[in-house]
């Protein structure tokens, strides 16, 4: 038997998926807004990329540089990259629970526990990062 | 049965995304909103370069570079995937998601090896 | 034969031919004037606010032998306090069109019968009260996601193809002799995976998932759920066979955790939350299979042939089993 094969039924009714089947729920909205985060994150890559290499080039790439983050069309397109972030890691943390199971003692962590201590990592990583740009390491 | 490669990618994608919901924020608003509104102090050039220079801190940055990149093309491709219905075009946008990736980390390494 | 096929008020020699109802006569006096005031004393619920109301269900007909798309049926139907989604539509076959098609049995949530989508959710009719969706109209459509035969009933073969591949029994090496005991378990081991042994197949998760929809290959949320169901059992051993089956790229990859199945799950059993712990333990062993290829859980796929280990799971590529399978109390006790 070919696990493959699925009976052809002319008269069965099968129903398309609309293209926009994403619109169609609040939740599968939700879903796909998530999921577009990711263009954020791969942009912010690039972005600190670009920075560096203008920062070799020299100062006047670099003030180019500084020049084009401060024009404020630039600026507004930033805070939603920004949002776009930050929805990224609240999505991202909340869901931790569901793929890690962790276990103290014989006893299985509480699902508030496990998010917890990761928004806690959360806190602590973004302190470290602020005081690094700040010049904390020199 | 031949095993997927999907765990490889997928490893990549969940790292780059735990490390962009870690980092990425605060980098951002410091970065790109507060500093050129001027809520921070700015730092020269100079400073710049010498807070970037050592060998930790590029590697550091080439892997939150590298996995972000990997983090978005995987996500990406499945949203093409589901959100477009373009999963006849699996090879392509396979190719462009995840060989842009890796052309740009590539370009990373290079250009935080040779940094400044 | 057809019947005459109405809305709202109705023939009773039709109702009462079609189906062989069970109710009273005065059931059958009450049917003729659906929608006005019918007493309703027959069926004990007299005295009861709302008695007279009645709430439009809207219900999505597909008869193939006349129709090549599907259509709309409109019924009213007593909004009876105490009356689920599952009482409006045997209402409607007993009283007011036998020709409904439809599937339920137990009519209290445990055998997964009876899931439908209502209101562009997916639900199980006899969970969900009339009186929520009040003032209506209610709209009820097959589940999404499958092919439809007829009317409301829709053909579930795709999952249960799906959900034999990933083997959902308890695979031993070796089954311990009855002179030995039972398989003793803590209650932690039990807890284990006692969500995922709730599932009752109802397929709400296959129709709110959107990759089950565009994805053919999908092994879909129950069928994974139950997997892991049995990997995190205690005394199972075939983590490694199944692993051959949910590790290819429409087994669980396919799954982008848009969390939709664990929402309507009405037994709680969280199979997002399985897939999620799934796809760590497999690029877990991924990652070791590659690094350490030496060890045991990479039998299976160096060999790629899991049939030497015990005759009663020769079954490869569905093949039926001809011996009893040593491990059928366990499989006849249910999941």
């Amino acid at each position: 038997m070919n696990p493959a094969y699925r009976p052809h039924h002319p008269k069965w009714h099968r129903e398309r998926m609309p293209i926009f089947w994403w619109l169609g729920r609040i939740s599968y909205t939700k879903f796909i807004t998530r999921e577009l985060t990711s263009l954020a994150v791969g942009y912010a890559a690039l972005l600190l990329l670009v920075e560096i290499g203008a920062l070799a080039r020299g100062e006047a790439a670099h003030a180019r540089f500084l020049r084009f983050l401060a024009a404020p069309p630039v600026v507004a397109f930033h805070l939603l990259v920004c949002a776009a972030l930050v929805f990224h890691s609240v999505t991202w943390l909340n869901l931790a629970p569901k793929a890690l199971v962790l276990r103290l003692g014989g006893r299985r962590l509480p699902d508030w526990a496990v998010v917890s201590a990761h928004y806690l990592a959360w806190l602590a990583a973004s302190a470290v990062v602020v005081w690094f740009l700040r010049g904390g390491a020199a | 049965m031949r095993r997927s490669r999907e765990p490889f990618f997928w490893a990549l994608f969940s790292s780059g995304g735990m490390l962009a919901a870690l980092v990425l924020p605060a980098a951002a608003i410091y970065l790109w909103v507060a500093r050129p509104l001027g809520w921070v102090p700015a730092a020269t050039d100079a400073e710049l370069v010498a807070r970037f220079a050592p060998v930790l801190v590029r590697l550091v940055l080439f892997v939150v570079i590298a996995l972000a990149l990997f983090h978005w093309a995987h996500r990406f491709r499945y949203t093409l995937y589901d959100g477009l219905q373009l999963a006849h075009l699996y090879g392509l946008i396979a190719t462009i998601c995840y060989g842009g990736a890796t052309l740009l980390t590539i370009v990373a390494a290079w250009v935080l090896w040779r940094f400044p | 034969m057809p019947l005459a096929v109405t809305t709202g008020s109705t023939g009773t020699a039709g109702a009462a031919g079609a189906t062989g109802t069970p109710r009273g006569p005065a059931a059958a006096a009450a049917t003729a004037t659906v929608g006005a005031t019918a007493t309703a004393g027959a069926t004990g619920t007299a005295g009861m606010a709302g008695a007279t109301e009645t709430i439009a269900i809207e219900v999505q007909r597909y008869r193939p032998e006349e129709e090549t798309a599907p259509s709309w049926q409109r019924y009213e139907v007593p909004l009876r306090r105490d009356w689920m989604v599952l009482d409006g539509l045997n209402y409607i076959k007993d009283s007011l069109d036998g020709t409904l098609s439809y599937r339920w049995a137990c009519r209290m949530g445990v055998c997964g019968s009876c899931g439908m989508m209502v209101n562009g959710k997916p639900v199980l009719t006899c969970a969900t009260y009339l009186s929520a969706l009040a003032p209506g109209p209610v709209r009820v459509e097959p589940l999404r996601g499958f092919p439809v035969i007829r009317d409301l009933v829709v053909d579930v073969r795709d999952f249960l193809d799906k959900l034999k591949s990933v083997k959902p029994w308890i695979l031993r090496s070796e089954d311990k002799p009855l002179a030995d005991g039972e398989y003793l378990q803590t209650p932690a081991e039990l807890a284990e995976y006692k969500p995922y042994s709730m599932c009752i197949n109802c397929l709400l998760c296959y129709s709110a998932c959107p990759i089950y929809a565009l994805e053919d290959g999908f092994v879909g949320p129950a069928a994974i759920a139950l997997a892991q169901r049995y990997n995190l059992d205690t005394r199972d051993e075939g983590a490694a066979e199944r692993l051959d089956v949910l590790s290819q790229h429409e087994g669980i990859w396919a799954c982008t955790f848009v969390g939709e199945c664990s929402t309507v799950c009405p037994k709680g059993v969280d199979p997002a939350g399985a897939i999620q712990r799934y796809k760590v333990a497999a690029t877990a062993e991924w990652w070791r299979s590659l690094l350490l290829p030496w060890g045991k859980a990479s039998r299976s796929a160096a060999t790629g042939d899991d049939r030497g280990r015990s005759p009663s799971r020769s079954a490869a590529a569905g093949k039926e089993q001809a011996e009893p399978r040593p491990a059928g109390d366990e499989r006849s006790r249910g999941r």
